[in-house]
């Protein structure tokens, strides 16, 4: 186990390497540069030049990359291009938000979804799971951000309940517990459906295999059958899923963030992007999918801790 | 046609009749109470704009954002700005005058007070010019456009005047230093993080891309503002609307046809809508074939359905352009016929300059709201005079830069500013923002003399002349004068009509909440 977690590590930081070579390669084939887009609308080429300049763009990028790599290395994740700030403050004005909200999600996620599974799963094709199913599926195909902004026109314009947006809200989000409500709500009915989806055919899946009956025939309780054989089995395919879910809403739900105004990874992301601001890219790109690597990893090692056989196996 | 009156027609009636009787009970009522009763002081007024994340910035040199502008004008003041038919008026200098060259500007400035206490001298404005004129500052904008200013012979006379003295002769100076980017700080000042001016909020805080609060300055000179704070706030147009209808914001900035369509009937929330904030159109190169041929540009002008395009891509909040900027602005010239569609003509002129069934490339994006839409089109209009059209998509981030170089037909939009700096800004043989690739060396001559004559009625006269000239041989095909749409809570009052950049706009010192 330890060698096997070793080796996977290591692997790990080769894959950083070679992502942030290639965002770096990515960022800089994109049209346009920074000063270009500063400057967008409001001068001409020689300003743009100028601007340029000053931003030390007009150097050769193998140059730049190195000169990022090497502030990497030492722990600087450099400077902004547009706002002239550190990378890492833009990194931590934005993870809190979007950790807590993905935090918030999971937890009501893992309970919910790991429920509607088994039940749906242990009473595949009876009234409850086609019942269920079809409104899992029908969430599913509902788009992000109508299922948000219907959700805001009812409880927000029309009921008054909660806060439709986080405009204003500055600082002290974690002292307004109301304003996660919609924002989770969204987020949930999409993860839960897919989540619960998989929990769904692992147990029904592992209801059918031969150990499961075998038990059955030996007089195993229904009870601890499902929960000491059948779930850990059935959550394997679920805990992969979740590992994905995970980053994902590490990396920040863009549409849900942009709806509500929440200032989270996914806006800086993509504000970073449409700026041509090579080393925030980089450095948000780098931040994440080290988190991503890292929830995979656990995730495999969950896995082989639930279902040692896939060891034998190899 | 009956007489008699129906059932239906007398019901309509009393109903009229009734509601007549409440308007009245209500304005009676309220004119007593608080509502238009007269500004109200207090209240903390938030409002939210378009944000541009880390881009943001507190100097006011550097602002390039509508969200910093509205930031900007809460701290500091300029010392002209201008009116909503663009013209100059007078803010922190109270008079002006020149010589009769236009190349030595007095102006007088006002008693004001920064902040810290300090009173506004001559010095503090000769800092902000050579602060804006900075050589190694490449993102101060206003530094173009004020390269003229010869800050070795500008100097303080008297003890309230401030001289500025020109390398050459600009009937203009006082629209230029009313442009973005030409606040006055205190002398020395260099820190944004600490902004000090003599505008009417005093600064507490701000966060690039989030938010930005403001105390009211009981000592500005204009008197003091009604709310007691101001809070400016970046969100995206989605996240606007939702506010502004959920009461979490008070105003919000640049919202769509499609938004005052929906809350047209909404009780708490009214569309603030200005007339003439700008001009949509297209640009023609008429630096390269076919486009330097006059007529095949004159054929393009004749050719495109105004009407329909403001109809379909302004959603009709906007009014129809006569191929000249700044309808209803200064220097716009009066009775000039509008040009009407003419396919027929079109198509002569267009088989005239040998364009008839050939290809021209139309290069557009998203970069605003309706401009792939009017490329589309405009390419079914061409079609059916006999222009074909070949529409490529570039990347909306870098589009207005890209277009000063690329495509022979590209989208073209511009926002509120007085005519003469539309002018040099875009059409002049070596201005920036040169989108029609326009180089005329006579045109540009007689823009120049026309910006050195102190007499405003010959000004105005050499101004229509280089328009007319612009009108008919350039490339510029304006067909729409949008309307600029702002959404405002009902319990916000005094919010005036103003296009973007004049001194009304975005002003939060003027207004009071109920």
């Amino acid at each position: 186990m330890l060698r096997y977690t070793l080796r996977r590590c290591a692997w790990t930081v080769v894959q950083l390497a070679v992502l942030a070579v290639v965002v770096f390669a990515l960022t800089n084939l994109l049209p346009g540069d920074a000063a270009t887009v500063d400057f967008n609308e409001q001068a001409g080429l020689e300003q743009v030049a100028e601007l340029r300049a000053q931003m030390g763009l007009d150097r050769p990028w193998g140059e730049r990359l190195l000169d990022w790599a090497y502030g990497v290395a030492h722990g600087d994740l450099g400077t902004s291009l547009v706002g002239g700030g550190p990378v890492s403050g833009v990194l931590a004005a934005s993870i809190g938000v979007t950790a807590t909200l993905a935090a918030v999600t999971l937890l009501l996620l893992v309970p919910l979804a790991t429920a509607v599974g088994l039940l749906t799963g242990l009473r595949a094709g009876g009234r409850t799971d086609r019942a269920v199913s079809a409104v899992t599926l029908t969430l599913t195909s509902v788009p992000d951000f109508v299922l948000a902004l219907l959700l805001v026109a009812f409880f927000s314009l029309r009921l008054g309940w909660l806060p439709s947006t986080w405009v204003g809200v500055d600082g002290a989000w974690w002292e307004r517990p109301e304003l996660f409500v919609l924002p989770v709500a969204v987020l949930l009915a999409r993860t839960v459906c897919t989540l619960s989806r998989q929990v769904r055919a692992g147990t029904i899946a592992a209801l059918h295999s031969g150990w499961a009956v075998q038990a059955r025939r030996l007089g195993v309780p229904r009870g601890r059958l499902v929960l000491r054989h059948v779930l850990p089995n059935a959550a394997v395919p679920g805990v992969q899923e979740l590992a994905r879910t995970g980053d994902q809403l590490l990396g920040g739900v863009l549409v849900v963030e942009a709806v509500f105004a929440i200032p989270g990874t996914a806006t800086a992301l993509v504000e970073a992007v449409q700026n041509r601001d090579v080393p925030t890219v980089q450095g948000l790109a780098l931040a994440l999918a080290a988190v991503a690597c890292l929830l995979n990893l656990g995730a495999d090692l969950v896995t082989r801790r639930l279902a040692p056989r896939t060891e034998v196996l190899r | 046609m009956p007489v008699t009156p129906t059932r239906r027609s007398v019901l309509t009636a009393a109903a009229a009749a009734g509601a007549v009787l409440l308007t009245g009970c209500e304005s009676a009522g309220s004119s007593g109470g608080t509502g238009s009763g007269g500004p109200r002081r207090g209240g903390s007024l938030r409002a939210a704009f378009p944000g541009a994340g880390v881009k943001e910035t507190m100097d006011p040199h550097a602002q390039r954002q509508f969200v910093d502008i509205a930031r900007h004008k809460a701290v500091f003041d300029k010392l002209v700005d201008l009116d909503a038919t663009l013209r100059p008026v007078p803010r922190l200098a109270r008079s002006w005058t020149s010589d009769r060259t236009a190349r030595v500007w007095r102006f007088e400035l006002r008693e004001a007070a920064f902040h810290d206490g300090h009173v506004l001298d001559a010095d503090d404005v000769l800092y902000s010019l050579s602060r804006i004129l900075s050589p190694d500052a490449a993102d101060h904008l206003a530094k173009h456009s004020l390269s003229h200013i010869d800050l070795r012979e500008s100097r303080a006379v008297g003890a309230r005047g401030v001289e500025i003295a020109l390398d050459r002769p600009d009937a203009e100076l006082p629209t230029l230093l009313a442009m973005t980017g030409t606040a006055v700080v205190r002398k020395g000042w260099d820190d944004p993080e600490h902004p000090v001016g003599t505008g009417p909020f005093r600064f507490v805080s701000f966060t690039a891309g989030r938010s930005f609060t403001a105390r009211r300055f009981d000592d500005h000179w204009a008197g003091a503002p009604h709310v007691d704070e101001v809070r400016v706030l970046s969100a995206d147009t989605e996240a606007r609307a939702a506010a502004v209808r959920g009461g979490e914001v008070h105003y919000a900035h640049e919202l769509t046809p499609t938004f005052a369509r929906t809350v047209a009937h909404d009780s708490r929330v009214r569309v603030v809508a200005t007339k003439r904030s700008g001009v949509q159109g297209f640009a023609l190169k008429t630096d390269r074939p076919p486009f330097d041929d006059p007529r095949a540009a004159l054929a393009v002008k004749l050719l495109v359905d105004r009407e329909r395009l403001v109809e379909v891509v302004c959603a009709g909040r906007a009014e129809v352009g006569n191929d000249l900027y700044g309808k209803g602005y200064a220097y716009y010239p009066s009775g000039l016929e509008q040009r009407e569609r003419d396919v027929a003509e079109a198509r002569r002129l267009l088989r005239r300059t040998g364009l008839f069934n050939k290809k021209v490339s139309f290069h557009t994006s998203t970069a605003a709201d309706g401009f792939a839409q009017a490329a589309h089109l405009f390419t079914e209009q061409a079609g059916e005079a006999g222009l074909r059209v070949d529409v490529t998509n570039g990347p909306p981030e870098s589009y207005f830069t890209d277009v000063l170089t690329r495509g022979t037909v590209t989208n073209h939009r511009c926002g509120a500013m007085p005519i003469p700096t539309y002018l040099s800004e875009r059409l002049l043989t070596d201005a920036p923002q040169n989108a029609t690739a326009w180089h005329d060396r006579d045109f540009d001559a007689s823009y120049a003399d026309a910006r050195a004559v102190v007499d405003t009625g010959d000004r105005t006269a050499r101004y229509r002349k280089v328009q007319t000239t612009l009108r008919d041989r350039g490339g510029l095909v304006l067909w729409a004068h949008p309307e600029w749409l702002n959404a405002v809570a009902r319990t916000l009052h005094g919010v005036r009509e103003a296009p973007p950049n004049t001194v009304d706009w975005a002003r939060f010192d003027t207004v009071w909440l109920d």
